[in-house]
């Protein structure tokens, strides 16, 4: 499928898709906790977008609520709450110390390798017209999951963790022209639970370790003080 | 070759090495409204050079015929770099001769000269300079190739005019590789031409100078020359962003009208990159040394990127 013979929405599609990846690429570079929510909304626009481009291509009219839902829910709900979360917490101006900044980014481009190596054999078999993207959607769940590990803080953890569903939903849109109703709605509904667990988490975390740096959480400290003597 | 097409090569570098300083000039001058300064006549720059090509040149005792050879080559090896690129028209006899990997190749002569001139009296500043001018291009080159090759895989050639007429031939297509490579290249211009989140043109503060710290020794028609391909060398990044990345209205034939057309986009197209770089360097303040290395590395990853997304998205059968 030569980008320069499909029409101009499909190329759309592709070029949408290839910035979903972009934004999974600069959440991973962004250490600004603020920032990077603003990019997280940003992906989840850019997935919304390209799921109604894929309806408009397809005819496919259930993909425009599944649209809608990931535009309500990703783009503006999710970020919302993060924000609030991120200035209730008090750590707005906090910013991330990644480890190796630049092999963690070329570790990500070699995992875009790696899935289109692995999305090859199902490109072949599928004929839909955005069977391309499936590496890239592919791409853009296993960098979740990078910055999941890259990152000490809880949230910028459950930045990578959403990514990774945005992720999810990508490839479900882009090999199957996504899934039932029913099942995008539990989906959402349970990303949805899962932010609001998460905020009650961050508050107990804060309260008993006093940071969010999920790396102290290693270590066994409750009974005894750093310096040695019983509490 | 035909005559008319050596005779418009020749005009159109003369065109390029004389409209450089009017580019640099035109930068300044929006920089100057965007920070409420009294911006200095557009014939300043001309005023400056001929200034300096008037004055005697001063040389240090210890110093080798190479300092004195160097701004005559650093100079020639960017004007040739200059006559590769196709400004006004494409299918130029001299854009023929040479592709893109050619022209970072002068560049790359033009640079070891520059440095090697730096550090040729023995003076702290000059071999700072070099050094650190080395160590950011080793950092910038691999990035530009990267660029180079997504393109090249685009348009199935090196050559810069053979892009821009296959660019111009496909029409719009929504290529998110040549967003990549563009993103990249605009860092990449950044970095090499020494602009502001990487370097400050305007300043000879000890501490932050890049370019200027090399060519501090340098007074008279030697410093003209120098400045002169400093401007150059500006001017040729900024058409190559704008005739790879926005081919029309380049002149793909040789007619009055076609060249008209191509002269006057070119100059609105450069006009327009030359506003937004100078809203840029406003808005940015100069990043420290050591966060330059991750500045490259992110236009070497935004240039992998563009090859990665032109594989996986756009090839295919």
């Amino acid at each position: 499928m030569n980008i320069a013979q499909i029409s101009l929405q499909e190329q759309a599609i592709i070029f949408s898709a290839a910035l979903v990846l972009f934004t999974s690429f600069a959440l991973l570079a962004q250490q600004r906790i603020l920032a990077s929510i603003h990019v997280f909304a940003w992906q989840g626009f850019l997935v919304a977008t390209t799921t109604a481009l894929i309806a408009l291509v397809s005819g496919q009219h259930h993909l425009y609520y599944s649209a809608l839902l990931t535009l309500v829910l990703k783009a503006l709900l999710l970020p919302w709450m993060l924000h609030e979360l991120v200035r209730r917490l008090g750590i707005v101006h906090h910013v991330e110390t990644v480890v190796q900044p630049a092999m963690i980014l070329l570790a990500a481009a070699a995992l875009v390798v790696f899935s289109y190596y692995v999305a090859l054999p199902i490109e072949k078999l599928s004929s839909l017209s955005t069977r391309n993207t499936i590496a890239i959607s592919m791409a853009v769940v296993l960098i979740g999951m990078l910055i999941m590990v890259s990152r000490r803080q809880a949230v910028s953890q459950v930045i990578g963790f959403m990514s990774m569903e945005n992720g999810l939903f990508f490839v479900a849109v882009v090999s199957t022209h996504g899934m039932p109703m029913v099942v995008e709605l539990g989906i959402a509904f349970d990303v949805l639970v899962a932010a609001v667990l998460f905020g009650v988490f961050f508050f107990q975390i804060r309260d008993s370790i006093e940071s969010l740096d999920v790396d102290q959480l290693n270590r066994l400290s409750e009974s005894v003080e750093p310096d040695g003597t019983a509490e | 070759m035909t005559w008319t097409g050596w005779l418009l090569a020749l005009l159109q570098t003369t065109l390029f090495v004389a409209c450089a300083p009017l580019l640099a000039i035109w930068i300044k001058r929006n920089k100057c409204f965007w920070q409420n300064r009294r911006a200095p006549r557009y014939v300043q720059p001309y005023r400056d050079l001929i200034k300096l090509f008037r004055k005697q040149v001063v040389l240090a005792e210890n110093a080798s015929p190479l300092f004195r050879m160097a701004p005559y080559i650093v100079f020639a090896a960017t004007i040739v770099a200059a006559a590769t690129v196709p400004l006004v028209a494409t299918e130029l006899p001299t854009t023929a001769i040479a592709d893109m990997l050619v022209l970072i190749g002068f560049l790359a002569l033009a640079r070891f000269f520059l440095a090697l001139a730096g550090m040729d009296i023995g003076t702290a500043f000059g071999g700072m300079g070099a050094s650190r001018e080395v160590s950011l291009a080793s950092l910038a080159e691999p990035a530009l190739l990267m660029v180079v090759f997504t393109i090249a895989m685009s348009v199935q050639s090196t050559n810069l005019s053979n892009a821009m007429t296959h660019l111009l031939e496909s029409g719009l297509v929504l290529r998110p590789s040549l967003l990549f490579a563009l993103l990249g290249l605009l860092l990449v211009a950044v970095a090499e031409t020494g602009r502001v989140p990487v370097d400050n043109p305007a300043t000879h503060l000890e501490l932050t100078m890049l370019h200027e710290a090399m060519i501090l020794e340098y007074s008279g028609r030697h410093l003209a020359l120098m400045e002169w391909a400093a401007q150059l060398k500006l001017m040729i990044f900024g058409v190559l962003i704008a005739n790879i990345f926005f081919p029309w209205g380049i002149a793909t034939e040789f007619t009055a009208a076609a060249l008209a057309t191509g002269l006057a986009a070119v100059a609105v197209k450069l006009a327009l990159l030359g506003a937004i770089l100078a809203i840029a360097e406003t808005a940015l303040a100069k990043m420290r040394l050591f966060q330059v290395p991750q500045f490259l590395n992110l236009a070497f990853l935004l240039a992998l990127l563009g090859a990665l997304t032109h594989i996986i998205l756009e090839a295919g059968t």
